[in-house]
């Protein structure tokens, strides 16, 4: 069970309050995971990542393990303890302003 | 008894405002969408009750919301604005190939013959059209690739097709604008597109005969003079009596020329509205006095109307998209400002109330008239 906390913005597009608890089979990636995401809320298609180029969107951050894995490769396995769901995937509306 | 529905849209949201038909005591609703950006809301002319509406942010992207009950509850429909094919570039702020990316929707329109059929003017500039209520949306490519294409540059707010007008006698006819690209026009439906810029001269542009290049800020219709149509260029007034083919200017006795909305009277297809701006480098009024200007000859001779407006300290903006007139016998006038005031006239524009005074920015204001 992969364990995704969503930003406000999102989770009040998804009617979701706290935690999204998906089933992910085969690796555990960040594609997989977010294909589970979208594939449960059609509407989130777009706004994490590009929906022509599965980019992540710019101001779009994923943390887990205390650490920023923004940058990790979109195949890459995600660390085991997200796999476990010892431990959260966060996706992060990126701080900006004042 | 009839009434009226205003939808607003904002920085951080969407509201609905509606009266009935004395437009005397409002009903407030609101934030839909909170926090996003509702850059226009528009309600289908076949069925009113059908609305859409463009919310987004530069962190989450694009979404299309539509409403099958007047605004009451909403679902996000399609929300995939590719572009047809590679896109190739246009030209960036310092004149550079840029490569064509999507940005937002500016614009929704709803079809005048089929319910399911909306038309959107998204940065960059291209024009797409839904015909299954919004699931899908294609590109009209034909626009975007016209031979100018690769000319094109950003207005200061991004290059945006922000105006679409449908022919109300010709389906195939459809006058678009775009910043800083100019006006343009098909007559077979979206195939192909001719610019239609003759007659505008715009400070910046060398070439006086330049097919493209001009900041067209809005441009609107009489649905009864479909050939008739006026312009709120960058600066000046202009008016078409040829449905674009070639325009002169109208801005006449007006204290400054430069602004962003435009609208038409619903009954009198000779009374047009602006609110002048003192100057692209100043944008809010004159004077820090809030103006709206009635032309009822079509445009040269201008009055001023401040009747209910703020004549003092008012250093707000009308943003483009922002003026809407309803169909009432006594023609009602309504813009939001970027001040998070939206006014209503009630009697085309001879006095003026605040509906609500402290909405976030407004975006587009459109009006709705129910039976």
């Amino acid at each position: 069970m992969i364990r995704v906390v969503l930003p406000a913005h999102l989770k009040t597009l998804t009617h979701v309050s706290g935690e999204v608890e998906l089933v992910v089979t085969g690796p555990v990636c960040q594609r997989s995971v977010l294909d589970a995401l979208e594939a449960r809320f059609p509407v989130l298609v777009g706004t994490i990542r590009d929906p022509v180029t599965q980019q992540r969107r710019p101001f779009i951050r994923f943390f887990a393990c205390e650490q920023d894995l923004s940058h990790v490769a979109p195949d890459e396995p995600l660390p085991p303890e997200v796999e476990t769901g010892r431990e959260i995937f966060f996706v992060i509306g990126a701080m900006a302003g004042g | 008894m009839s009434s009226v529905r205003v939808l607003v849209g904002t920085r951080k949201g969407a509201f609905i405002l509606t009266a009935d038909g004395s437009r005397k005591k409002w009903r407030v609703e609101g934030p839909l969408f909170a926090g996003w950006e509702v850059y226009h809301l528009k309600g289908s002319p076949l069925d009113p009750d059908r609305i859409f509406a463009s919310q987004s942010t530069g962190w989450f992207g694009q979404l299309i919301q539509r409403s099958d009950d007047g605004g009451a509850t909403w679902v996000p429909v399609g929300n995939q604005f590719a572009y047809d094919g590679v896109p190739g570039t246009h030209q960036w702020y310092d004149g550079t190939a840029h490569p064509w990316e999507f940005a937002r929707v500016w614009h929704l329109e709803p079809s005048l013959t089929d319910r399911d059929t909306v038309f959107a003017g998204v940065e960059d500039a291209a024009l797409f059209r839904t015909t299954d209520a919004g699931a899908n949306w294609q590109e009209l490519a034909g626009l975007r690739t016209h031979e100018t294409g690769s000319q094109w540059q950003p207005g200061a707010g991004g290059m945006c097709l922000h105006t679409i007008i449908q022919s109300p006698v010709d389906p195939a006819r459809i006058v678009v604008a775009i910043s800083a690209a100019g006006a343009f026009r098909t007559d077979d439906d979206g195939a192909t597109w001719k610019p239609i810029n003759r007659g505008l001269n715009s400070e910046g542009i060398a070439d006086a005969d330049a097919e493209v290049g001009h900041c067209v800020h809005h441009v609107t219709m009489h649905p009864s003079r479909p050939d008739v149509l006026y312009m709120q260029k960058h600066w000046d007034i202009m008016r078409s009596n040829d449905a674009g083919d070639s325009w002169f200017e109208v801005s006449g006795d007006l204290p400054t020329d430069f602004g962003f909305v435009i609208d038409v009277h619903a009954h009198e297809p000779e009374t047009i509205y602006v609110v002048p701006i003192t100057s692209d480098s100043v944008h809010f009024p004159l004077d820090g006095r809030l103006r709206v200007y009635r032309s009822r000859t079509g445009g040269n001779e201008w009055e001023p109307l401040t009747v209910g407006l703020p004549q003092r300290d008012c250093y707000v903006n009308v943003l483009r998209d922002a003026m809407a007139v309803d169909t009432l016998e006594d023609c009602g006038i309504y813009f939001g400002t970027t001040g998070g005031q939206v006014y209503a006239s009630a009697n085309g524009g001879d006095t003026w109330d605040a509906i609500v005074h402290d909405l976030p920015a407004v975006l587009s204001v459109e009006v709705q008239t129910l039976a």
